[in-house]
Order: structure tokens, then sequence, then C-alpha cells
């Protein structure tokens, strides 16, 4: 064996086990149960599937997943972007506080919080009874649903933003405001172009979330077919009904939104590394 | 324009950053605020700028009051230390972002901007980098875009802070005697944040020393460098050879050192400040000075030769030193571990609890000793 090769854990057998086991776990527990899931929603057939994914209740519960994330990612951008703003351009008393609260939604778990909503905003929780007394019904119904999508999504934008804004720091801004921008020119030509990339992976990752989110809005949204029924929960539902074919056609459309949703980060990370280590450009200095 | 601070007060937190702090700036010229670190001197210039406020106090720019002025609305110049470039703008776009921010009704249209964009990229004779973006410079070249920007609005007053900390030597000198060249060009009132002594010196009509938040002397370069007001400017401003002792018998005298000091009051401790070219070495003491010391490192690089010496029979908290001619070092040729005599020819007094100097001169007795060297 020739001396450069007696670093620690370089022997070829190491290696090849280590790589070995890292493929073939990802292979049982991601890639087979994925490929599972279009041969069993395409087992019986094109028909049968384009049937399952045609059908009335299908249809109702893929507009309502799209509708709850249209509505859920521009809250998200907007909320997430202004704190991260506040906590990386301000200093004021519980700023650490509040950069610790932002976390809340990824620690609790997500019934948790459906159960936390339906106990405020349900008929006999503490706003509900108002809120019912003048006839907003909000639990078992889409504004329920989206109220704790976004609370369980709400991390994802300000958590990319916060790190690259601190980073970055505010001398840019200062340049810009020196030199006579208004506030609005500054966040647009300045700050926006800075974390552009940032903010679309966090855009991403809600949506990736947005669309998937099962347990929180199981319990907020009372499962009606056809009324508040989202893509997940209807997976579940043709599931208990015996409908395997339906259930899997289902699903494999949420693996699709997934697959989807993992081209795009990718190509936003190879954009954002691009960004960071441009081609040096030739010519005269 | 000129510029007036009056009575500025600024603490973050418990730190007092500025504790009142008065000074004039005069039109059209060249201001250096030196100080170390943490002696206010940013802080100043961030307030000048408005991109801090002071706690009290107030800020005006040719007798206007600018305290409660937006910094958008104060039209200066502001260089920053590390540049600060938009990174994701050409250099052109830079340097036209200033221009292109101005209200509707005084914004140059599209071709005068262009126009004014290829002049000032003539003037810092970058014109063929115009596409580049800021990640594809050089630190010298970035600082020069930087310069450009923030000359773009033809502000009347330019405020640079550190401009060239982050270069290294060369270009610093550089770039140093550009910007002198540029200000003699376009007159504008500019003050410019340092730390380093030489810089500030080099380059400044004149120069403010700030120290834990306040202003310490102002001057200009020649005069300060003749007459420091105080120790603290003394030590700022290069090496200094102290002697601290008891006036005795019109002498001041520590362990075996002495130095005559025909006129000043006996029995009360004193400091003589030296600077290195201000004392010879030779082989005896003589009759003003006895001043044992014995070499300890002779470093040749220069225009002169430096030597640094540790105190025999007396004491000191840093060591001395002394300059000599190449032309003088071959001739006595001194080596280390020799005992020589310092013959001091001008000194700076502090005696007792006064803070300002008296200047000392021992001069014609000193040229003569030299010479019997």
């Amino acid at each position: 064996m020739s001396p450069e090769q007696h670093r620690v854990g370089d022997q070829p057998w190491v290696r090849r086990s280590l790589i070995g086991l890292a493929v073939s776990l990802t292979v049982i527990l991601l890639v087979i149960p994925v490929v599972v899931i279009f041969t069993e929603a395409l087992s019986a057939g094109w028909s049968t599937f384009s049937d399952n994914i045609l059908d009335e209740y299908s249809l109702h519960a893929i507009g309502l997943t799209l509708l709850v994330a249209l509505l859920t990612v521009p809250l998200n951008l907007v909320f997430g972007t202004a704190l991260a703003w506040a906590v990386t351009r301000f200093r004021f008393p519980g700023r650490k506080l509040l950069i610790t609260l932002i976390d809340i939604p990824f620690a609790v778990s997500p019934v948790v919080a459906g159960l936390l909503y339906l106990l405020l905003y349900g008929r006999n929780g503490w706003l509900g009874g108002w809120l019912s007394s003048h006839d907003v019904q909000l639990m078992f119904a889409w504004p329920g649903i989206v109220m704790v999508t976004v609370f369980v999504t709400c991390p994802f934008v300000a958590r990319e933003l916060i790190p690259l804004m601190q980073q970055q720091g505010s001398e840019e801004e200062e340049a810009g405001v020196v030199l006579g921008a208004s506030g609005w020119r500054i966040f647009r030509k300045i700050t926006l172009p800075n974390i552009k990339w940032a903010l679309i992976y966090g855009v991403v990752l809600t949506n990736a979330r947005a669309v998937g989110e099962f347990g929180a809005v199981s319990v907020v949204s009372g499962n009606v077919r056809g009324q508040t029924n989202t893509l997940p929960l209807h997976v579940e539902l043709l599931y208990q009904d015996y409908n395997v074919a339906g259930a899997f056609a289902a699903a494999s459309l949420l693996a699709a939104i997934a697959i989807l949703t993992l081209i795009a980060k990718a190509i936003v990370e190879w954009r954002q590394s691009r960004i960071e280590h441009p081609a040096p450009k030739t010519g005269g200095a | 324009m000129s510029i007036t601070i009056d009575r500025i007060k600024k603490s973050f937190g418990k730190f007092q950053a500025l504790n009142d702090v008065s000074l004039d700036i005069p039109e059209g010229k060249l201001t250096a605020l030196l100080g170390p670190s943490g002696s206010g001197k940013t802080t100043l210039l961030r307030i000048i700028a408005g991109l801090e406020s002071s706690d009290s106090g107030r800020v005006l720019f040719g007798g206007d009051d600018v305290s409660n002025l937006h910094v958008r609305d104060r039209n200066i110049g502001f260089v920053f230390q590390h540049y600060a470039l938009f990174k994701h703008l050409t250099v052109a776009q830079n340097i036209a972002f200033g221009l292109e921010s101005l209200p509707r009704r005084s914004r140059p249209s599209k071709q005068e901007i262009n126009a004014r964009v290829a002049k000032l990229l003539e003037m810092i004779q970058l014109p063929q980098l115009a596409d580049r973006y800021p990640a594809q410079l050089s630190g010298g070249q970035k600082q020069r875009v930087a310069l450009a920007r923030a000359l773009a609005t033809k502000p009347r007053i330019l405020l640079l802070d550190e401009p060239f900390g982050a270069l290294d030597a060369k270009v610093r000198k550089d770039l140093r005697r550009w910007l002198r060249a540029l200000h003699d060009e376009f007159h504008f009132t500019s003050i410019f944040v340092t730390h380093d002594q030489e810089e500030a010196l080099e380059l400044s009509d004149q120069v403010v020393v700030m120290s834990q938040g306040k202003v310490e002397q102002v001057n200009s370069p020649t005069g300060l460098y003749a007459r420091p007001e105080s120790r603290f400017v003394f030590d700022f401003l290069g090496h200094v050879n102290v002697l601290s002792g008891v006036v005795k018998g019109q002498s001041l005298v520590q362990g075996n050192a002495r130095i005559a000091l025909p006129g000043v009051v006996n029995n009360q401790e004193a400091q003589l400040y030296l600077r290195s070219h201000e004392v010879q070495l030779a082989k005896a003491p003589v009759a003003h000075a006895r001043l044992p010391l014995r070499i300890e490192a002779i470093s040749l690089i220069g225009s002169e030769v430096r030597i640094e010496l540790a105190p025999e029979g007396w004491e000191s908290n840093e060591s001395w030193e002394v300059g000599m001619s190449h032309g003088e070092f071959a001739r006595h040729n001194p080596t280390r571990g020799e005992l020589w005599y310092a013959i001091p020819a001008v000194g700076h007094l502090f005696a007792g609890d006064s803070a300002q100097p008296e200047t000392v001169d021992w001069h014609n007795t000193a040229h003569a000793s030299a010479a019997n060297m």
C-alpha cells in the first residue's frame, strides 16, 4: 500500500462498504417506496388511474390543496421577509427571544398545533363563540386549513433569510440610503436581489410542506369529502375505503409534486453556487 | 461647505462613544479623524453622515442645522471601509445608482447619466471595467469604484471611513496620492477616518486626534508633529523615548540617568519625552546629559538605521529608539551589546501634573558634543 493511502478510514473495503450501505439504505427506504407509489397507481392501467384522478372528490381535493398553497406561500413570503428584516436590521429588546419563537412551529407537533387552533377558534373555543355569533366559521372549513398550514410553514422563509441577511450586514443598504434612494428602491434594487435565491428556496420548502401537511390539517378540517378534504387527507380516506388504486393515484400526485419541488430546489442551489463562485472573466485589469 | 460639530454626545448602552465633542471642519479642506479603535472617530463620521443619531448636540453644514435632516437628503458622499458596492450591479450601474435615485424632476436623462458615468470611469482610470461585477475586481479597483459612486451626485461633502484600511501597503500608497490629487482638483470638504498616523499626516490638511470619545488636539500635520499638546498625542504619533524621574538640582534624575533642565522647579516628578530623531548617540556622556544605554538591536532597512537600546542603571517602560544616518553608522560602527550615551538636542517636558508639555532645547551644546563623538 502506498504511503498516501494510509489516512484513517481510507482503506478500500471501508470506502466500499460505507458507500454500499448508504446506497442500499437510500434504495430501500426512499427509491423503492417512490417507485411502488407510481407502479401501484398505474397497476390497474391508465384508464383506472385517470378515472381516479378525475373523480369529482379527487379534483376537489386537488383544488383545495392548490388553494391552500396559493394562499399560504405569499402570506409566509411577506411574513418571513418582514420578520427576517426586523431581527437582522434592528436592535430591540426581545430580539433574541423572537428569533427563538420563530422555531415554535418546528418544535411543536403539527397535531398539537391543529388542536390549539381548534381550542381557540372552534365553536366552544375562546374566540370561537364570538366568531360563530358573528357567523364566521373558521374551523372545519378551508380558512381553518389555511390558518394551520400558515402556522406550520411560517419558519421556512425566515429561517432561510436570517443567516444570509446577518452575514451580508446592512452596509449595502446604508450605501443606498446615503446615495439618496428611497426605502422601496433600496429594497427592490439592493436587498431583494441579494436575498432572491434564499427567498425562492424558502418558497419551495414552504410550498412542499403546505401541499403535504397532514397532521394539523386533519385536526381542523373535519374530513368532509368534496368540502374540506385536501390531497393528503384524501389519500387516507381512499385507503380506508379499501380503494388502494385510488389512494395510490392520489399519492402519486403528491409524490410528483415532491419530485418537482426537489428539482426546483436543486436548480436554485446550482444557481446560487454559480453566483457565489463566478467564473473569472479574463481581460485587462 | 464647512461642517460644525456642536457638543455631540453619543453612548451605546453604558459605553460613552462620544463625550461632548465640538469641532470645526473648514470648507474645501481634507481633515483626518485620527485615533485608536474605540476612540469614537467612526461614530462621529457616521453621525455627520446621518447614519447614526446623536444623543444630544447639533451638526451644521455651512451654518445650517442638519441634525434632523434624513441621511438621504444630506447630499453627502460616503465611502465605506469594505466598499459596500452593490454586488449584483455592474461597475457602471453602481456608479449610476445615486443619479438614478434622484427625484424625477432633478434626475438627469438617461444619456446624461451615461455620459457622467463614462466621465467618472475615466477619472478612476477604469473605463474598460464598466461591465464587470464587483466580485471580479481587486481591492484597489473596488475602492476606486466606491469613490466614483460617492462622487457621482457631486456632493459637496465627502466622508471616508478607513478608506485604505483593507488594502495592501503598495496599493494604499498609490490610492492615497490619487485621493489627494482628486481632492485638490474638486475641492469638496472631506473627512476621513484612520488609525494610521502616517496616513493622517501625509494626506490631510488638518488632523483631529481623538481618544476615548474626546478630541485631544486639532492642528495641521506639521503643527501637530512639532507641538503635541498631550501625552496621549505624543504616544500616538510614533515611537517616543521617555525618561521619568525627579527634578533635583536643576536636573532630571533617575538612577544613573541625569539631564540638565535649567529653570525647572526642584523636587517635583517629571517626564521628558524625546523623539528618536531628537537624540544622538555618543561614546561618552556630555555636560548636559548622562543617559547610559546598551544596544539591543540594530535595524538597517530604511533611509535611516534604527537602533534599539535598553537603559543601563536606570529604568524605562519601553526600550529607547535612536535614528542614525547610514553614513554615520558606517563611521562609528556601533554593535549589539555596546554601551553608548544618548545626547538629547530637543525634548518635551511634562512637569508635575501639567497636561501640556514644555519644549526644552539644548541645541548649541548638543551640536558641540556630537561633533566630538
